[in-house]
This record gives C-alpha cells, structure tokens and sequence, in this order.
C-alpha cells in the first residue's frame, strides 16, 4: 500500500502574475518576467519586500533552443536582485513551471524556508514556425520524431483513436475551440482577442472591401470547416485546433500558512498536487487517455481529500482541442468517453457546471511553454478570489479550482488544486 | 542467436538490415518492441532477441501536412502530405511508424484496424543513410 501523500506543513499563494502573452519579436525573456514579477507584487495586498524571497524556481523548457540561452535560474536571480540567493531551474517540457511550483511548495513544506518565488519563461517567437515545430519534438520521443509525427501529429493520432473508440468527430473538437475563444475576449492578457464568430465576420468584411467574392459562411462550424479559413495540420487537427506560439512569464509568491495572512486576508491554500510520467505512444496503455495526468491526480485528490464533484472549475492543458477532451476525462470530471458530449452540451462554458479554460485556455491565451503553468494558476488566483472581471465564474461561492498541465506527449503531467478558506 | 546489445542502436542496425526485431524477457515472458535491455514488469536484464513478423493492424494515425525541417528535406510539404501511425502488431506491442501506400491527402478515408505489413525506407546518402520503419496495406 502506498502511503497517502501529505505536506508536512501547509503552504499559501499570497501572490501571483503574468506578463501579457503574446508575440514580441523585440523584447526578450528578462522584460517578460520583470513584468509578471511587477505584477505579482503588486497583487500582494498588504505588500511584501522582495528582499523577502529566500528562494526562487524557475521553469523553462527549451530557450536553450530558442534563444541559444540556458541556465535561466541565475540569470532571473540577479534581474530582480534576489542574489546570492538560490535560484533553480526546473524543466518538464510544457509543464516545466508546474514543476517549479511543486518544487516551491515542497521546500516550503519542508520547513526549509518560509518565503519562495516560483514561476516560468519561454522566449519562442525568435524562431520560424517550423524551428518552433522542431524544438517543441524535442519533448516527444525519438522513436516518435522517427515515424515523422510533430506534436499536432501526436494529437492528431490521438484524436483518430479516441473519434474511433467513441464516437465523436471533428465537430466535437470545434465546440472547445469555440467555447475558448468565446472566454478569451473577457481576458485582457489573453493573446488573441476575438471570438470565432468575430473572425469569421472580419474575414466577411475584408472580402466585401476588396470586392472579392464572400465565403457563404452563416455559422462557426462552417467557418471552421472551410479549408482555406482552417487549413489541416496534422489530421484531423487543424489551424483553429492548434495553440499558437507565444512570448511570456509568470509567477507566484509562495509562503508557510502560518504567515499567510501576514500579505493578504485572502490567501490561497495547496490543498492537492500530484504529478505523473508517461510513456511514448507506442508504450503507452492507451490511446484515448493520459496515464501520467490519471496518476497526477490521483495524488492530488488524495493529498486533498477532495473528490471531482468538489473542484468547481479548472484550467487544463489545451495545447490541441482533443487534448482538453481527455484531459477532463482523465481528471475525473467526466467519464472515459463523456467529455466530448459534456463540452457539446456546455457544461464547460464560462457559465456552465463545470467551467474549462476560463482564461481562454492556451489556444487563445497563449503558451509561452515554460510559462504556462504557473499562468494555468494564476487564472485559478484571479477567479477564486472574485477578480476575473468580465470572465469571472457567475457561481457565489466559488471555493475550489484546478490546473492539469502536460508536458512532451503526455511524459509529464500535473495536477494542482488550490482552495480559498 | 543474436548477441547484439538489446539497445536502440541495435534496433536501427536491425532496421537497416530490413528487420524488424523485439526483446522478450525471457523470466516473465514480456515482448518488447523497440528492445529493451531491462523488464520493468519483473526487474531483470534477462533478455532474448525476438524477430516480428511485421504484420499489425493500425491503432492511430495523423496526416501531417506541416512537417518538421527533416521531413521537408525529404520533400514533404503541404501539397504532399505524409502519414504517421502506430500500429498494434500481431505479437502484441505497438510501434510508431511511418504508412506508405495510402493517399494522406485524403486522411478521411483512413480506417483504424486497417491491415498492414512492414515494409523499410531508406533515405539519404552515405553517413546521412538510414532506414526507417514503414508500414502500407497488405
Ligand atoms: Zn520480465
């Protein structure tokens, strides 16, 4: 029997930030994360002195690759003046700063410190689409890369499996695609800014301007079956399936519960974390689920004593429409084979009884890599304490929220509840 | 008997003779395909050399018309497309590779659980040459 998974002291996120996620061709990984750190304290309502932090980590995947730059630990240290003091890297592909986070929260737990910052960067927007392409299968598997699949490749096939093994199909996928861009809008640090609808009503307007003949597009899932407005990918993933690539950091200030209060009355509790790894698709159990993500939850609703009745929303690891599909499956939210008819339904959306990807998800917020989940968090920061604005939860009693980050194809994955009390 | 290393340089040397090749641990019984040197089902290096017949039936697949640098230099772009699949082999075990031999321009077609053989590309020239594993209708 395997012992159940406790901290031995509780930690508190008493603050959190983001840089706005996006493109920016002339500025660089150190401006991203000066502007979550700024940010971050200034969502630390009675203050803090940064002096404060006894350590930091920091997760990155690939800038090694992107910008020809490694060892990101010392080089955030000494932006913020947090020197001579530890600095640490984490890597876990596109879960590297999910990572960061749970390596805060153990050296908190351990009594070792009491005060830590963690967060991520990633720097992509350097490189051309298929560089990024190439850099991004350094996370898969070699035996992947040899058969030619790209990471859309990799979820495209998925995507096959899960269609044949339960029925659903290309239009499934577009209801998660709709439903984030839906959300984005109501986000201002989103990337991009417009709904299905609103894009497919600029392209109408373009082409009456130009005198060009106009598409008959009247609905979204006309739209998005048009394949010269949604080209395919790596079938049967397409342009709108795919998240894009993106510039930014974010961060969160960690501390022993006992403290908490002394930054804010409304501190956020770890109530669960849990992390998985995973097998290559050749290796894997299945094709239709994540094993890494099953067993990163399975530790995060033991550490918690919390059921997926009791998680009120999440962010999850959007990367490609089919993903956000399994991924509410595997973390218990809706049955192997269900997800796809709960998003159809709308029990996804902002309003409905389970919400997903609040913050426009990583298809339209954006996916910095190394950055993203810290930022998955610091949507969770934002809503349960009431300050999502226009895309905060209608739900009075918001208490409990999740994030479920993925990393590789499915290697590494994490889950993470954070409670208000 | 084969005394090769039950590594993955193993495994392309093999691919490149045209032979598709698993590990089987010889304690539980277990196939592997690629080899492993280490059973992690009964935790020991105990292995034997396995040929696969090379006949499966395809578990997943994906038509990739945006392909990474590597594939592109092998002349494959958004006009020409390529397939990636994993197939679930007679013996058990699933590999990735590539699928010769269907139309990936017309990826709707594709059924799971269509039959197919191995068959082995070899692309490039002199210390560039590899062979890479394939897989087309049977
Ligand atoms: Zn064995």
């Amino acid at each position: 029997m395997r012992k159940r998974h406790k901290l031995a002291r509780g930690v508190a996120v008493v603050g959190a930030g983001m840089s706005k996620f996006g493109i920016y061709k002339d500025r660089n990984s150190k401006d991203f994360f000066v502007e979550a750190f700024q940010d971050m304290r200034t969502s630390v309502d009675k203050g803090f002195d940064p002096k404060d932090i006894e350590a930091l980590y920091i997760g990155n995947f690939t800038n090694d690759f992107f910008v020809h730059q490694a060892h990101w630990g010392p080089i955030l240290s000494d932006l913020i003046g947090h020197t001579p003091k530890p600095a640490t890297r984490t890597e876990g592909a596109c879960a590297s700063s999910a990572l960061s986070f749970r390596e805060g929260v153990f050296a908190i737990a351990s009594g070792f410190y009491d005060i830590v910052l963690v967060g991520g960067v990633e720097d992509m927007s350097k490189r051309t689409t298929e560089e990024v392409t190439e850099g991004l299968a350094m996370a898969s598997i070699s035996y992947e890369r040899e058969a030619g699949f790209t990471f859309p490749g990799v979820f495209g096939a998925l995507a096959t499996a899960y269609f044949h093994q339960y029925g659903a199909n290309r239009e499934h996928l577009m209801n998660v695609t709709i439903k984030s861009h839906n959300n984005a809008p109501l986000n201002p640090r989103a990337q991009y800014n417009m709904t299905i609808r609103e894009i497919m009503n600029a392209k109408i307007e373009k082409c009456k301007a130009k005198g060009e003949s106009v598409s008959p597009w009247t609905t979204e899932k006309e739209f998005l079956s048009d394949p010269v407005a949604n080209p395919v990918v790596a079938w049967p993933m397409h342009l709108f399936d795919c998240c894009p690539i993106s510039d930014g950091a974010s961060c969160m200030l960690l501390v022993a519960e006992d403290i908490a209060r002394n930054f804010t009355d409304k501190p956020l509790y770890v109530a669960g974390i849990g992390q998985g790894s995973g097998r290559g698709l050749h290796a894997a159990d299945s094709l239709t689920y994540f094993e890494a993500t099953r067993y990163a939850a399975k530790e995060a609703y033991e550490m918690s004593g919390l059921k997926p009745e009791d998680i009120q929303f999440a962010e999850v690891h959007d990367c490609f429409s089919i993903a956000e599909i399994i991924h509410i499956e595997d973390i218990g939210f809706f049955k192997p084979g269900e997800g796809y008819k709960a998003v159809a339904e709308g029990h996804t959306r902002l309003d409905g009884s389970k919400p997903i990807n609040t913050s426009g998800g990583l298809k339209c917020k954006g996916h910095p890599v190394g950055a993203t989940g810290v930022g998955q968090l610091y949507e969770i920061w934002k809503q349960l304490r009431g300050e999502a604005g226009a895309r905060q939860i209608p739900n009075k009693n918001l208490r409990v929220g999740a994030t479920q980050n993925l990393g590789g194809t499915g290697g590494t994955c994490t889950m993470t509840i954070l409670e208000r009390r | 008997m084969e005394d090769r290393p039950f590594s993955d340089n193993s495994f392309q040397q093999f691919l490149n003779e045209e032979k598709l090749m698993g590990s089987r641990c010889k304690i539980c019984r277990e196939l592997f395909v690629p080899p492993r040197p280490f059973c992690p089902k009964c935790n020991n290096t105990k292995m034997e050399w396995v040929p696969i017949k090379g006949i499966g039936k395809l578990s997943a697949f994906t038509s990739i018309f945006v392909g990474p640098p590597y594939m592109v230099k092998e002349g494959y772009d958004r006009k020409h497309p390529y397939i990636a699949g994993v197939i679930e082999l007679e013996e058990g075990p699933k590999v990735d590779a590539r699928i010769e031999g269907i139309d990936a321009n017309k990826p709707e077609l594709i059924k799971i659980g269509t039959p197919l053989a191995a068959t082995y590309l070899h692309r490039g020239e002199g210390a560039e040459k590899k062979t890479y594993l394939a897989f087309k209708p049977e």
